[in-house]
């Protein structure tokens, strides 16, 4: 692909805007009407109204499409978004593998989707079984004792952890007391966020040269005042905590609980339990370890697995086995246990736990295995073969992601973000970038398991020309980039500096401005 | 394995590359007292065909909502979902993406956000929405926590007719984080006084629209009364078809609204996933929780959209956060929109319609049962019945005779006098036919109870 003579040419302008497939369009407000429908509806039976004085004098001011413009509208904006199914997603930490859709027909089965969360226990039990069969899938993989399935994503899983954790210093009369959490540099920033929204001090403890935990600075910070460390294993640098155990001892030593990011679960899955690694409490992303679509943000679900230290506190509802079959504890009267509360209306993010459930089956206990040991061996095959011509900041083997620094790009005039967005033109879409903070201009790689290798060896042999390219001074490519994607760069500053975060007829905005 | 497109011939020339033996050298930094040399204890790979039969066999368990008369709701409601829905939320390019972090290759993603955004700013009468939230539960504490914020004060005033979840979502994070809550006593139709709860550390005070038994109420002038004491009103719609037929509760003064938006696109799912509403005044803005999509121009000038204002999140604040929340409901609001973009405001009326009528048809049949009350002077498409029996026990009992016949209050708030209370909801999905089988199934079953 070298030989060719990159040429600079402008795109050609077109009357309508459109660019062959890449159709521009506007939005609903602005190509639907207020009298157009895409649904037809029986006609309402005349009754006498008991709104009260309530009712709205006028039908709400939004336009409507018929069903063909409407798939039209939404078919033409998925054509501007990259996606897994169609091409690499080597985005780090957010472990963008492929989402089988057997999956997706199974959430489908009305049996599971057309089900009310407060119908009688005796006509969902088929539903609790499935929940059930998850969390014995979800305990087993990680040899801990208890799980609360209701968080709806990671994050939502670290407050429901932090806060068993709270709850079990209460119980220890330690609440006063216990007000510091430790919380690497590296780490995510829902971890900081979810300690300090309990009411946690977050304090930070440094990174060592390997890009691990620095022991002794950790020992230090160790206090009776510590009531947890929350760290991400393997971590955001694609690195395992070689030290887990004795860090976990030593905590348990000094009284405090041990919550772990869960969320790059996926490299160690049938390889290594966490609770053989001294962990308290740890969510799992399900959208991430055990494919459950991300959805262009959403939704997930992020159960949490509790120690026998934590168990007593977990969450309601929970689903139990008794004799005549499946029941849901909903209410703390029915529990023998002390929950913390309740994190949620109804009981969870049913539709991922049907996926999720589908596809441990289908991989199976050996199959799980085989997913770490191939997320991990693509992550090293692409840190092996570009770490010649990037610059990796801490030795390998990684785990399930590689992680690089700007190094590499030094004096050439271009950055991490321009590194990225070539990668736009190129037909990936780029590396998590900046994250995590402790390398500079840090740009993280996870291809997961379920790329190929000729998929890798195109990937890698891209990447290699785009740092030739850097090298040879060709910045432009860089800096103009992307050029060729449905947008071009975004002016982010003017969109936060005069928000405009809906759509405003030409009046309403005449109005505003007066 | 259908999954893994690694062969052991790739396996074995990449692990030469890398320049190990065996695949065992990449995980050399697992302490030894950690690893596992076998298989975890648990079924091996399934075929295709076999997980389906699995899962078919539990899903066959379950009775399904549009196999029989069904009238439950308490937060969740059966409604139609065009199928064209469904189609649009799987197509690979929505489903299969991230977070639109990289703007300029995910356009479809926030423009459709930036019309979500819009259609909750119209539906709720705010004029600033963010991208969605876990669920209505979860927004509405989410809510309680902004006004905290904003007012520098730490308590709630919480209707007790609010959804008994939501107050157990809100009264956990107050567990957690330090803050009281205060509720007046309340029975099915006590009229509630809230402002005497107001003392000066109040923050916010939570109502529910419409509220837990069905009532529907004008906030306006509680609204006001509240705001005169330095505290914000915060409105929450668990049933947003109602904003089809009702006034907004921006129009009522609101400062902030949450809302469940599962009716509108999205399935009943045994809970979830499902999409949480929130919106709220401009001058509340930068305390908002969750991500927001705006519009700018590319360098072409061209109209685009972006992820915007994040120095609120998690992300880059840490610590000093607005809230925790990363992953959201992303295609859940997808479906939200198109669902709302094929009704239109005229086809969203109408569906509001219909539900108040089938509502106001089931009202009266069951209101003609003798022992059977109806105790929610107004609603909209669900209502609170009383009945000469444990609601628990008729429930179980119509099960019997195909009937999904409601939500007994006792499941919710056991604590509160009101076992003999039922919520029922009927909506477009419910035919005439279907209130005439719930009439008939009732009245024979009542039969049973007074034998
Ligand atoms: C390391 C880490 N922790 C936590 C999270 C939060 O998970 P979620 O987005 O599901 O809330 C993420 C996801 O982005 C992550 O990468």
């Amino acid at each position: 692909m070298n030989e060719m003579t990159p040429m600079k040419q402008e795109r050609k302008q077109t009357f309508t805007g459109h660019q062959a497939l890449i159709l521009e369009e506007k939005l609903i407000f602005e190509i639907g009407s207020a009298d157009k429908s895409g649904v037809d509806l029986e006609p309402v039976p005349p009754v006498n109204t008991r709104l009260g004085d309530c009712m709205a004098p006028a039908k709400p001011d939004l336009p409507g499409l018929s069903e063909p413009e409407a798939l039209r509208h939404f078919v033409r904006l998925s054509q501007k978004n990259h996606s897994i199914d169609a091409g690499l997603y080597p985005l780090g930490s957010c472990t963008m593998k492929h989402n089988p859709r057997l999956n997706e027909k199974m959430a489908r089965l009305p049996g599971f989707s057309d089900i009310h969360p407060l119908q009688p226990v005796s006509t969902v039990q088929g539903a609790l079984e499935l929940m059930d069969e998850l969390a014995h899938w979800l305990k087993t993989l990680t040899n801990m004792p208890a799980v609360a399935l209701s968080p709806k994503a990671g994050a939502h899983g670290e407050l429901c952890g932090m806060m068993a954790i709270r709850a079990a210093i209460e119980a220890r009369g330690e609440l006063e007391t216990r007000r510091r959490v430790l919380v690497p540099e590296s780490a995510h920033g829902t971890n900081p966020a979810t300690a300090a929204l309990l009411g946690f001090k977050v304090d930070e403890i440094p990174a060592n040269a390997d890009g691990r935990v620095d022991l002794a600075a950790f020992k230090d910070k160790l206090g009776d005042d510590v009531a947890a460390i929350m760290l991400t294993n393997p971590n955001t640098c694609g690195l395992f905590e070689r030290d887990i155990i004795e860090i976990a001892d030593a905590l348990h030593e000094a009284g405090g609980y041990f919550y772990c990011d869960g969320a790059n679960f996926n490299a160690i899955v049938g390889r290594v339990r966490p609770g053989d690694l001294g962990i308290d409490a740890m969510h799992i992303n399900l959208h991430k370890t055990f494919s459950t679509p991300h959805g262009g943000g959403g939704p997930g679900s992020g159960p949490t697995v509790l120690s026998d230290r934590l168990k007593a506190f977990a969450p309601l509802p929970y689903v139990v086995a008794g004799e005549n079959g499946f029941d849901l504890i909903e209410l703390e009267a029915q529990s023998g246990d002390q929950p913390f509360g309740r994190m949620v209306a109804f009981h969870g993010q049913m539709g991922m736990f049907v996926r999720a459930l589908s596809y441990m089956k289908s991989h199976g206990s050996d199959g799980l295995r085989q997913v770490a040991e191939d997320a991990v061996l693509n992550a090293n095959y692409v840190l092996a073969s570009l770490q010649d011509v990037m610059t990796a900041p801490f030795a390998g083997p990684c785990m399930h992601e590689a992680l690089f620094d700007d190094g590499f790009l030094k004096g050439t005039g271009v950055e991490t973000l321009d590194f990225a967005k070539a990668m736009i033109d190129e037909g990936y879409h780029p590396m998590t970038m900046y994250f995590p903070l402790v390398v500079h201009g840090a740009m993280l790689i996870e291809p997961t398991e379920t790329e190929s290798r000729d998929t890798l060896d195109l990937f890698i042999a891209t990447l290699r020309d785009l740092v030739r390219s850097a090298n040879a001074g060709e910045t432009e490519r860089f800096t103009n980039a992307p050029e060729l994607a449905p947008r071009r760069r975004l002016d982010e500053t003017r969109a936060a500096r005069q928000p405009i975060l809906r759509w405003q007829s030409a009046e309403e905005t005449a109005q505003a401005a007066e | 394995m259908r999954y893994l497109p690694l062969t052991p011939t790739d396996r074995g020339a990449m692990l030469s590359r890398i320049g190990v033996d065996t695949i065992d050298d990449l995980f050399i930094d697992v302490p030894e007292a950690a690893r596992l040399d076998g298989p975890i204890n648990l079924p091996p790979h399934q075929s295709e065909m076999q997980v389906e039969r699995d899962l078919l066999a539990m899903a066959a368990q379950n009775k399904t909502a549009s196999t029989v008369p069904f009238f439950c709701g308490a937060g969740a409601y059966k409604h139609h979902v065009p199928a064209s829905v469904d189609h649009i939320i799987q197509r690979s390019e929505f489903l299969t993406s991230y977070t639109p972090y990289q703007p300029e290759i995910t356009q479809g993603t926030l423009q459709y956000l930036f019309e979500f955004q819009t259609q909750v700013c119209e539906l709720t009468g705010m004029p600033v929405a963010n991208a969605s939230m876990y669920d209505g539960s979860t927004a509405t504490g989410e809510a309680v926590l902004m006004a905290h914020r904003i007012t520098r004060k730490k308590r709630a005033v919480i209707s007790a007719r609010l959804h008994p979840h939501y107050r157990g979502v809100i009264d956990n994070l107050s567990d957690m984080g330090g803050f009281e809550v205060a509720s007046p006593d309340d029975s099915v139709n006590g009229v509630e006084d809230l402002i005497a709860l107001i003392d000066e550390d109040t923050s916010s005070v939570v109502v529910q629209y419409p509220d837990f038994f069905g009532s529907i109420r004008d906030y306006s002038t509680l609204a006001s009364e509240v705001q005169s004491r330095g505290c914000l009103l915060i409105v929450v719609v668990p049933e947003i078809i109602s904003l089809g037929l009702l006034k907004r509760p921006g129009d009522m003064g609101a400062d902030i609204v949450t809302g469940e938006g599962q009716s509108l696109g999205n399935g009943l799912n045994f809970g979830g996933p499902y999409v949480g509403l929130f919106a709220a005044k401009e001058k509340y803005l930068r305390q908002m929780p969750g991500r927001l999509c705006g519009e700018t121009v590319d360098a072409d000038g061209k109209r685009g959209f972006v992820l915007t204002l994040s120095t609120r999140e998690q992300h880059i604040r840490r610590d000093k956060a607005t809230s925790n929340i990363c992953t959201n409901s992303g295609l859940c609001s997808l479906a939200f929109t198109a669902h709302m973009t094929l009704l239109g405001g005229q086809g969203l009326r109408h569906l509001a319609e219909l539900n108040h009528a089938r509502a106001v048809q089931l009202a009266d049949k069951l209101d003609s049962i003798t022992g059977v009350e109806v105790v929610t002077p107004t609603f909209f498409n669900e209502f609170a019945i009383r009945l000469p029996a444990p609601a628990e026990q008729i429930v179980e009992a119509l099960v019997e005779k195909s009937v999904l016949g409601g939500v007994p209050v006792s499941r919710l708030m056991p604590d509160s006098d009101m076992d003999d209370v039922l919520l029922v909801a009927a909506t477009e999905a419910n035919t005439e036919a279907d209130l005439e089988i719930y009439e008939a199934a009732l009245r024979d079953v009542l039969k049973g109870v007074s034998a």
